[in-house]
């Protein structure tokens, strides 16, 4: 094995290390723990789905727990959108990182032993969230009602320290993955890198300042704006940077070719950086929230619009030229549906959040498509085509089924268009009744077919999702050797 | 440019910094100089106990007795419920149906009632505030003396008996078959009844300006 003196990474293309290459002796990437991040992840996704199926039923009345506290509708939805967070998002995203960051920095993680903590720290994370729900000891922080280990407001302790949990699980990561970006800091990062870095920051400000300051500081408005900032952070400033990582990443490393511009990746970093996180407040327009307050928020957000922009363009003529890519491989297709669903909900963005629309579709079934787009449609699809181009290489084992590989995709992409048109339009009903004046079982009554297409969509996922589980099993357990394809066998360091 | 410090200190920790000083710390600088902005701690919002409360006492002297250890409504027993039944709020997800905003736009004030002011949401209530992003029911912050505690109780116990559409859950959990509330029903209902009464606990000025 040739051991590896840190590359130069080039500014518009990732260099990609030999999958067993070496550093001091031991091998550069760990893969046990991408694959032990993988499989937490896809078994709290099913866990989150399914979560998410079962609560869509209690909108048409055939919720199956309804007599019993602790599985109550009200619970069953916060595992929905916690387990997407930290569950599948955050071991997925960890996972890659584990990947991405040795092979572009040259240096390997902190360490093996330091990995396993961080992967059960995780995992107890998610699992006492998941006790600290049924016991409800909830907090009324959207995307954040882990627990505290306090009862709100005060200091009682409840005993289940979900939130500071958390803020270890950050910093260990931070411990691990900022040991090889320090030690390439004299290197000039490649953009995968920029957005790491700081994402890795960012989460560890954002979970504290979301979780201390409106519970025991500053309640209503002022906590109002605070919660915004959260939800809207946590979104922003981690999965967003973690999710255009993984694409400045992979596709320009699968599709053998460089990212069309760097300005345009500079210009999408920083605007980003800068944007981004002065967008919080437009989750509560037209609120108590000082107006000017609301109007820095909608501006920022129309702001961010133009820099989606930039970055999509620079995918999409980044993929110009190898437009059969989107046909002959499963990641790019996922990256490239992403990309286009994460510039259909950006769109939609920059108009909801105007007053005018505000107005009408705050409150109703349009915000929970938009917010489907994104976690599925967007960041969970580029987990996807992640997974599917990883999964043969850390497995060595050539992909179980090609069929169900096609099913996944198709089954996700046609259910999300569905789902997200249904809720789109519910919405819109839903808002111009509300603001009509009809009596409020009228608008339920409105929405009654919409939701039944929305639990059909949803189903359309979870069974997407069980062929992929079925064949990532089934891939592992094959005895079918993968070979690496010729292009991307790199050539051996130095 | 492209290295460590600049994306650790001038992205990660720079702006953020600038994010929460403008859109954190200038809002609360702007709403510490609105008129009657001080903050209500608990025993200041129960020490008065509402008269939904003290009815909830008188009908169910026993279990009332049994769930907060005596009969009649103090200020204790009502900051106690209070408390309860926000967390029981909070933990079972209704701000996940129920926003508890009024917003002077789309005919909310007709619909549910005055318009809301940032002041009535300065208490120990509202730690953190359940404001709410979704409205699959209607908006509760103007809920109290909108109907009576028998109706509250009914509902909660199956919501569909009362509004045949409803998607509600059913509470029953928190009441004995005949409706007689447990701790967490008396807590539910009070804190239910309570929504809405830090505003009309404004000064009438405040209340004036803004439902002029
Ligand atoms: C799945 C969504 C959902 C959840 C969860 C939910 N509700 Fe409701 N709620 C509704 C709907 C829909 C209505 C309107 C129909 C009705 O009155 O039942 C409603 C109506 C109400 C009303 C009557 C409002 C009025 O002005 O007439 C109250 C009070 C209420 N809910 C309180 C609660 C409380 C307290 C909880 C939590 C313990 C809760 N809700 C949880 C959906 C929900």
């Amino acid at each position: 094995m040739t051991a590896l003196t840190p590359a130069l990474t080039p500014t518009l293309m990732p260099t990609l290390m030999p999958t067993d290459a070496e550093r001091d002796g031991k091998p550069l990437v760990s893969y046990w723990l991408i694959k032990a991040h993988i499989v937490a992840a896809a078994l709290f996704l099913l866990l989150s789905m399914t979560a998410g199926f079962l609560y869509s039923l209690q909108f048409l009345g055939y919720y199956p727990f309804g007599d019993s506290e602790v599985l109550s509708a009200g619970h069953i939805r916060f595992i929905h959108t916690n387990m997407t967070a930290y569950g599948w998002l955050v071991n997925g995203f960890v996972a890659m990182m584990y990947y991405v960051v040795p092979r572009l920095t040259g240096f390997r993680v902190c360490g093996e032993g330091l990995g396993k903590l961080i992967f059960w720290v995780w995992q107890l994370i998610v699992v006492a969230a998941l006790g600290g729900f049924f016991m409800n000891c909830a907090q009324a922080i959207e995307w954040g009602e882990t627990p505290t280990g306090f009862r709100p407001g005060t200091f009682e302790p409840n005993w289940i320290p979900v939130d500071l949990l958390v803020v270890v699980g950050a910093v260990l990561l931070v411990v691990q993955f900022f040991t090889p970006l320090y030690k390439a800091r004299g290197q000039k990062y490649y953009v995968t890198l920029w957005y790491f870095t700081a994402g890795l920051v960012w989460l560890a400000l954002t979970y504290l300042m979301g979780n201390i300051i409106p519970e025991w500081i500053l309640p209503g408005a002022a906590g109002a704006a605070t919660t915004g900032m959260f939800i809207h952070d946590l979104v922003g400033l981690f999965v967003t940077p973690m999710g255009w990582g993984l694409m400045y990443f992979f596709v320009p490393l699968i599709l053998q070719k460089p990212i069309w511009s760097h300005s345009l990746s500079v210009i999408g970093f920083w605007a980003l950086a800068f944007f981004y996180p002065l967008n919080g407040v437009h989750h509560f327009l037209i609120s108590p929230i000082p107006d000017y307050v609301e109007y820095g928020a909608i501006i920022t957000t129309i702001a961010i619009e133009v820099v989606v922009t930039t970055v999509v363009v620079n995918f999409f003529a980044t993929l110009r030229g190898k437009w059969s890519a989107l046909r002959t491989n499963w990641a790019i297709r996922w990256y490239y549906a992403g990309a286009i669903m994460y510039f259909i909900t950006c769109l939609q963005c920059a108009f909801q959040v105007t007053w005018m629309f505000q107005k009408i579709i705050h409150f109703t079934d349009w915000v929970v498509g938009h917010a489907h787009m994104i976690m599925f449609g967007v960041f969970t699809f580029w987990l996807f085509g992640t997974i599917d181009w990883l999964w043969p290489r850390i497995t060595r084992r050539k992909w179980h089924s090609e069929k169900l590989r096609a099913w996944h995709f198709w089954l996700s992409t046609i259910g999300i268009v569905i789902m997200f048109t249904d809720l789109m339009i519910a919405g819109l009903i839903h808002g111009f009744m509300q603001k009509g004046l009809n009596p409020w079982n009228d608008i339920l009554d409105m929405s009654v077919p919409f939701w039944w297409i929305r639990s059909f969509s949803g189903a359309m996922f979870v069974t997407g999702l069980l062929c992929f589980l079925y064949n990532l099993v089934m891939t592992a357990r094959s005895n079918e050797l993968y070979v690496e394809e010729e292009h991307l066998v790199p050539a051996t360091a130095e | 440019m492209e290295r460590f410090y600049t994306f650790i200190f001038a992205a990660g920790l720079g702006c953020f910094a600038l994010a929460f000083v403008l859109s954190l710390v200038f809002p609360v600088i702007s709403l510490g100089k609105y008129e009657a902005m001080e903050f209500r701690d608990l025993e200041d919002l129960a020490a008065v106990p509402k008269a939904e409360f003290v009815e909830l006492a008188a009908r169910y002297p026993e279990a009332f007795e049994s769930a907060f250890g005596t009969r009649t409504a103090t200020p204790a027993a009502y900051a106690e419920a209070l408390q309860l039944g926000r967390d029981i709020y909070v933990g079972q997800g209704c701000w996940h149906c129920h926003s508890q905003f009024v917003r002077p736009t789309s005919n909310e004030a007709q619909r549910f009632g005055p318009v809301s002011v940032a002041q009535e949401y300065n208490n120990a209530l509202n730690l953190p505030h359940i404001w709410g992003t979704r409205r699959v029911g209607p908006d509760l912050i103007r809920t109290h003396g909108k109907h009576t505690n028998d109706w509250h109780i009914a509902h909660f116990m199956n919501p569909k008996n009362i509004v045949p559409s409803s998607v509600m859950p059913s509470y029953k959990y928190y009441f004995e078959e005949d409706g007689t509330p447990r701790k967490n029903g008396f807590s539910l209902v009070a804190y239910i009844q309570w929504l809405g009464t830090a505003y009309e606990d404004l000064p009438e000025s405040v209340k004036q300006e803004n439902e002029q």
